[in-house]
This record gives structure tokens, sequence and C-alpha cells, in this order.
């Protein structure tokens, strides 16, 4: 099993660290695991983006062009990456914001409404984690308890307390999410 | 009685006046004559010696006329690129901070390219000796303009006189690193007469005793001649540099330390 | 963990005595890494911010001749600054790491990943006949595991190494395995300076010899050194290349990506290869040429203008075609772009 995701949004949004509690999940299931930043300017208020491969084999480039996922967070990244989802991927994107809804029909779709329901939450931090609960939900490659394991890992103890918090908005994301 | 007999009666132990220090090699001192390189070469390795340091000295030599230092003092040495000497040395002291580590550079060493060098060496109070030999030209190369070649004055790069509008002024570094709070003691010097060599020994011993104490930075000037870069006699260039060289860069502690003297360390004043 | 902060973690288990380094993207997490994992506390390792990357390289010299496990990193403009210094630690025979996580150039040009600073890291790059021990990670393991290795070589050959990374090996996160904790080294080698005792000789840390002569029997002994260099220290990895018609040369991030091609290529018939050269200098010249009496055609995958195919051309010395294929300015290749290439020139 090899999957190759996308995730890109504006900085800020928490995509960089997503990407990173996938890939501690996934080593703590014991995988093969690669994630790429972008980085330089876009870290500070542009779009950031990160490719991440997980893999029960060597990972060969942890750069790549086509993504079996792309999960999206705003309109410039779906402008962008799109058209990158492998014939028969997947694409979740947040539709706040949204003004232009992908089109295409050779994919699958799914929408998660995470800035709304972080808003709804009174816990707008826990964004990043309700469109992971989604992704989760539609492409289970890692098990839920790895998941809080791989959110201790990145999360500096001190913040360890918000891990109940974050628990309940990955569950969340699972409930929400919706195939368009 | 024979001629060779009455050497013999000379050559005794308890006629010896001055002889080689332990510390210096015996290799012939590739200076020119009257030079003030050889002079202080002398008094370090007598300071090595006396405080019983030869065992634990790390020197670090430049690039200038002193280049060969490491051939005349018989202690370990890291030759240093152009400038770069107190970095070595930042590192050296750090990583053995129980030795004794000095740099020995010139003024286009120190003042010109090692500029930075220098400076952020002093301002992070690294525990080094840093002893700076100014002579306001760069003897090695064939004597062009350094940086503290005085206005007016004519070298092969100031061929009519340093134009202070188009060269620029004279940089007094030691002025420069006596306001840093890294450096616990700067002083500036001289070794062109017996008692300037007395008191430049002084302060290049009251350096190594700091070192001891990790306090910061000694930074020590020389200000010198040279006579081939001056084109002068030996006597002439020493007399030059009383009445053109002192003025502008004048003899005298910059800095001392607080404990030693309170006023000296808050308020500078020159002593001599 | 991120390729840069395993260089920093493996530096003070591999029982490194000094880091001096000057902050420059994308290899800045090494520094803060180390800053902020106290190694002072854990093992007394020096770490220090210099003021420039010309001071940090010239600590690195000073450490180094004191005996002591010293290294330094930067990025591409900051490799160049650091030239002055590198010649001199070869011209002094001192060992120390330098680790350049390559950014796009010329100048200031990208902070992007690239692979344009292959002449410069194996033909020298400073002034002199001299040449650096190269290794190229292609993984944040190996970012980890190359440092004790560049040491026990560095220290081995009293030679300076250098790990030619790129941005996006510095910057990725993978899967890291690190070794326990070394104890730093007591020993001291007999040539370093650390005081002259009265039983010894003084010890001079010098690149200066004014007599011709003497310096070109030093220079000869260089050449001597890097021979045996070439001669035991050759390092590579080679993948599907049995059965391989078709042959990408490719080191780093490039590396990876052909990985990928030879998966692509081949699910199209087309039966490609990888030779992954680890030492970039020495250069795995003998094994290339080995293969070329099989293979039909190399492809030599740079992120630059094309500077390691002119190694993979002598190598193969005309047998058969060699070309080069690569992205600049920070672009990295992608496997698409590679097997497309391939197939345009078969």
């Amino acid at each position: 099993m090899t999957e190759e995701i996308i995730i890109a949004g504006f900085g800020g949004q928490g995509v960089l660290s997503m990407g990173k509690i996938m890939a501690y999940s996934a080593v703590m299931q014991d995988m093969e695991v690669s994630w790429m930043p972008s980085y330089g300017p876009e870290m500070r208020g542009g779009t950031a983006n990160v490719m991440v491969i997980i893999s029960d084999e060597r990972i060969s480039s942890p750069i790549i062009r086509n993504f079996d996922t792309a999960i999206i967070l705003n309109q410039q990244s779906l402008d962008k990456f799109e058209e990158s989802v492998k014939p028969g991927g997947m694409l979740i994107y947040d539709s706040n914001g949204i003004t232009r809804h992908p089109e295409r029909k050779d994919i699958k779709i799914y929408m998660v409404d995470a800035a709304e329901e972080a808003g709804r939450m009174k816990s707008p931090k826990t964004f990043n984690m309700i469109v992971l609960g989604g992704f989760l939900k539609v492409k289970p490659v890692i098990r839920l308890e790895n998941v809080i394991k791989g959110l201790k890992k990145s999360l500096p103890e001190r913040y360890h307390n918000l891990i109940p918090m974050n628990e309940k908005a990955l569950e969340r994301g699972m409930e929400i999410i919706r195939e368009v | 009685m024979s001629q060779a007999t009455g050497i013999k009666e000379i050559i005794k132990p308890e006629n010896l006046v001055y002889k080689k220090t332990k510390v210096m090699t015996g290799k012939v001192l590739s200076y020119c004559p009257g030079c003030g390189h050889g002079t202080t070469h002398r008094i370090l390795a007598e300071v090595i010696d006396e405080e019983g340091l030869q065992s634990e000295t790390i020197g670090v030599s430049p690039v200038g006329c002193s280049v060969l230092l490491y051939e005349f003092l018989d202690i370990d040495w890291q030759e240093a690129a152009h400038g770069r000497a107190p970095a070595l040395a930042t590192a050296i002291k750090r990583l053995l901070p129980e030795k004794f580590v000095f740099t020995y550079q010139g003024d286009g060493d120190l003042a010109a390219i090692g500029t930075a060098e220098t400076i952020h060496a002093c301002n992070r109070g690294e525990n080094i000796m840093i002893i700076f030999i100014n002579n306001g030209i760069y003897g090695m190369t064939g004597g062009q303009m350094a940086p503290t070649t005085l206005p007016g004055m004519k070298s092969s790069t100031s061929p009519y006189g340093r134009d202070v509008k188009m060269m620029g002024n004279p940089l007094k570094m030691t002025d420069i690193v006596a306001t840093l709070p890294g450096t616990y003691y700067v002083t500036r010097q001289s070794v062109h007469t017996p008692a300037n060599v007395k008191k430049a020994k002084k302060a290049i011993r009251k350096a190594v005793q700091y070192q001891k104490l990790n306090r910061g930075t000694c930074f020590i000037e020389i200000v010198s001649n040279c006579p081939s870069g001056w084109k002068m006699t030996p006597v002439e260039s020493n007399k030059w540099m009383e009445a053109n060289m002192f003025p502008y860069y004048p003899l005298g502690d910059l800095k001392v330390p607080a404990e030693e003297n309170p006023q000296k360390q808050t308020n500078p004043e020159k002593n001599d | 963990m991120k390729g840069n902060e395993a260089v920093a973690e493996a530096a003070i288990r591999a029982g490194a005595d000094g880091y001096f380094g000057y902050p420059i993207t994308p290899q800045s997490e090494i520094l803060e890494y180390l800053m902020e994992a106290k190694p002072h506390e854990r093992t007394g390792m020096v770490v220090l911010q210099a003021e420039s990357e010309v001071a940090a390289i010239n600590m690195v010299y000073g450490g180094a001749a004191c005996g002591k496990k010293v290294m330094t990193s930067s990025s591409s403009p900051g490799i160049s600054l650091k030239q002055e210094g590198i010649t001199y630690i070869a011209g002094a025979e001192l060992p120390c790491l330098i680790v350049n996580v390559v950014r796009g150039g010329p100048g200031l040009g990208t902070i992007q990943p690239a692979q344009s600073d292959y002449f410069q890291a194996t033909k020298g790059g400073g002034h002199g006949d001299y040449h650096l021990i190269v290794l190229a990670p292609s993984s944040v393991q190996e970012m980890a595991d190359f440092v004790e290795l560049s040491f026990e070589l560095a220290f081995k050959y009293r030679n300076p190494v250098m790990m030619l990374s790129d941005g996006a090996i510095g910057q990725m996160m993978e899967k890291v395995w690190l070794k326990p904790q070394k104890e730093r080294s007591k020993t001291v080698p007999e040539w370093a300076t650390t005081g002259k005792p009265p039983t010894r000789e003084r010890v001079i840390i010098t690149s200066l010899d004014l007599d011709p002569h003497r310096q070109e029997k030093f220079n000869e002994k260089l050449v001597s050194k890097y021979n045996e260099i070439r001669e035991k220290e050759v390092r590579f990895e080679e993948l599907s290349c049995e059965d391989a018609e078709y042959i990408f040369v490719a080191y780093g991030t490039s590396a990876r990506v052909c990985m990928k091609a030879i998966q692509l290529a081949r699910a199209q018939g087309i039966k490609a290869g990888l030779l992954r050269p680890i030492t970039l200098f020495p250069f795995p010249s003998k094994r290339l040429n080995e293969l070329s009496g099989r293979a039909r055609m190399m492809v030599s995958v740079e992120m630059s203008a094309g500077q390691m195919v002119e190694d993979v051309m002598l190598s193969v010395n005309g047998r058969i075609p060699v070309y080069h294929f690569g992205r600049m300015g920070g672009i990295v290749t992608t496997p698409e772009e590679v097997v497309d290439f391939l197939k345009s020139k078969i």
C-alpha cells in the first residue's frame, strides 16, 4: 500500500502540522513515511503545501506530481492541484471561501466543512484535525489509536492537555465529511 | 695572557647578562634591521617562559610580515588565513579552555581584512590575548597602504600621501575594541626604547594573568616602525614614529580592569 | 524528523566536539536544533553562532587543528564564502565535516533545492589542488548516518569531508533510526596543537611552504592520498541494474526521483536501472565503466545544467551515449519527466 497525498492551503491553517501528525501517526503504525513541505516565504502567510507519502515499502521520490489524495483548503490550491489528482483518486476540500468548486468527474470528491464546524465547536485551532478526521473516514490508512499516538509525538508536552479536544475534532470530521 | 684566554675569562656564568630565551627557537629572525617584530617576539617568548606556559600555549600566527612567527617561538602554532586568527583562537579557547591562547596580527590582518573577526571575537569576550602590531603599512607585500596609514603618509599605493577624502581615514581599532563590553584589558604600547619594552612586557604579562581569570579579551596594540616600508634608517624610523604615529595612536591603557583602577574602567584616559 | 534536524542530533550522538555556523535557508534548522538541544549539557559539545560563514569555517579550522571533531553547515552562497577556510583546512590536512544543503544559484539564486554545487564540491572548490571527500545523502536516514561516517573518513585521511545534500532532503521529514549516544573522544591525535610538552617537538599547523620544491612534495603527497581514497572509499548503490538497458545516474533527491522513474519505466516495458553514487568524490567511475559494457545508454539526472554528467562521460569513455537531464532554479525533476526524457532518447 502506498498513499501519496498533498495538503494545500494558506499558511497558518495548520497545513504543515496536519501533514506532520499524519506522518508521525503512520510511523506509529510502523509504516514508511515522507513529509516534504514547501518552504521559504510561503511559511509566512502565503500558500503552504506539504506532500506526505505513506507506504509499507521504501519510499522512492518524496516529490511527486500526481497524488492519490489532495486535501485542499483554499481556492488557489484547488486551482493548482485539482488536475494533479490521479484518475480514480480523491479530492477533499473545505468549501469555505471556495468560489469555483471542483469539476473533475474521474475522481471522488468529498467536502468537509471544517472551518464552519471548528467555529461551531469554538476551537478554531482544531480546524485541521476536523479535516484529518474526514480524510481518515474515507481513507482509513491509519488507525485512530495511532493518530492519537502521533499527536502526542508531534505536540510539545505542554500541549498534551489539548489532545482530548483534538480527538473530538477528529471524530467530528469523520461525521461531517460527505461525498459531493 | 693570550686573547683566547681573555675571552674564556669573560664567558663565565656570573658574567652572563643576556641570553636567548628558552621559548625562542634559535632560528634567525627574518625581519629587517630595526623592526619592532623581533623585540615583541622576544618579550612574548620571555613571558611565556617566565610564566611556565610553554606546554600550555597555542599561538595563532597571521598573514603579513610575521607570517613565519611559528618558526621563531617554540610552542604549538596554528597558521591562520589573512585576518581570521581571532576565529581560530575562538574555537581553540572554547574547545581547550585550560590552554593559554593568543593571536599575533599586523594592521592589515587585524584592522582591514579581519575587522569582523576581530570585533566579534572582542565583542563575545573570547578569553584570548590579541597582540596587534601597528606599523601603518603592509610590510610583507612591499609597503602598500594599510588601514592605519596616517593621513598624508606615503606608501606604494598612496604614492602622493594618503588622501583621506579619497582613501578614508586611519582606523583606530584599539579605540573601537575598548568600547566593547567583551574586552577586559585594552592597551597601546611600543617597543622602541628599553623603558617601553619593559612596559609592553608588563602588559603582556597582565594579559596572561587575566586570561587565567576568564574575564574576556585582552587586546595589546604595539605601535611599531617599519624602516624598510617607511624608507628610513631604524633610528630615523623611531624618531618619525614618535613624532607622527604617537600623536595619532597615543600610548597608554585604554581600558583596565575595574578592580585595579575603577576610574579608568569607567573613564578611559591615556597615561603616557 | 527533518533531514537538517537529523544532522544536528546525529552530530551530538556521534560525539562531535564543536559546531560553528551561520544561519542561511534552507539549513538553519541545524543550528536552531543544536541550540535548542543544549549539547553542552549532554556531551560538552561547543555550539557557536559565528558572525559570518567566513568566521565559522575558520573556527572549524582552529578546532580541527586541536584534533577535535568539528563541523559547520551552510547552503550554497554560504559555502562559497567558506571556500577560503576549506582550502586552508585541506592544505593543513585537517579533518572536519562541512554540510552543504544546496539551493539554486548562481548568486543569491533561490532557496529551493538544487544540485548545482557538484563541481564546487567535487573538484576542489577553493584555490589549489585539493579534493574533499564528498558524501551525498539521499534520505533523512543517510543525513544522520553520514555524520559519523564523515568524521571517520575525515580522521582516517586527515581530510575535510563534505556532505552534499539539498534543500529537499534538508527540509523533508522521514522515519529515522538514530544511533545511541557515543562519548566524545578523549584521544588526542599526535598532529594536534594542544600546547607543547617538553617531550615532543612543537606542532605547527599551516598550509604555507615558501619553498616550491617542498610544496611540490606536499602536493604529491596529497595526490597519493586522493588516489588511495579513490581506491578504497568508493560507495554507491545499484537498483535494478542487473538487466537494465538504460541506467540513470543520480544522487541525493534526484536519485529518489529516479527510483520512482524506474518503476514507471518498467511498467511501460522499459528496462531502466539506477546507479546512485553515495560518494561523489571518489566517483564510482570503475563501476560505471563496467556497466557501460552491457547497458545501451546512461542518463545523468541532476538538478543542474549538467555537472555530474561530465564525470559519467569520463567513466563511460565514449562507449555508449550519455545524456544529461534535469531541472534547475530550485525545481525538482518529476519521475514522469525523467521517463519522458528517456523515451525521447530511445
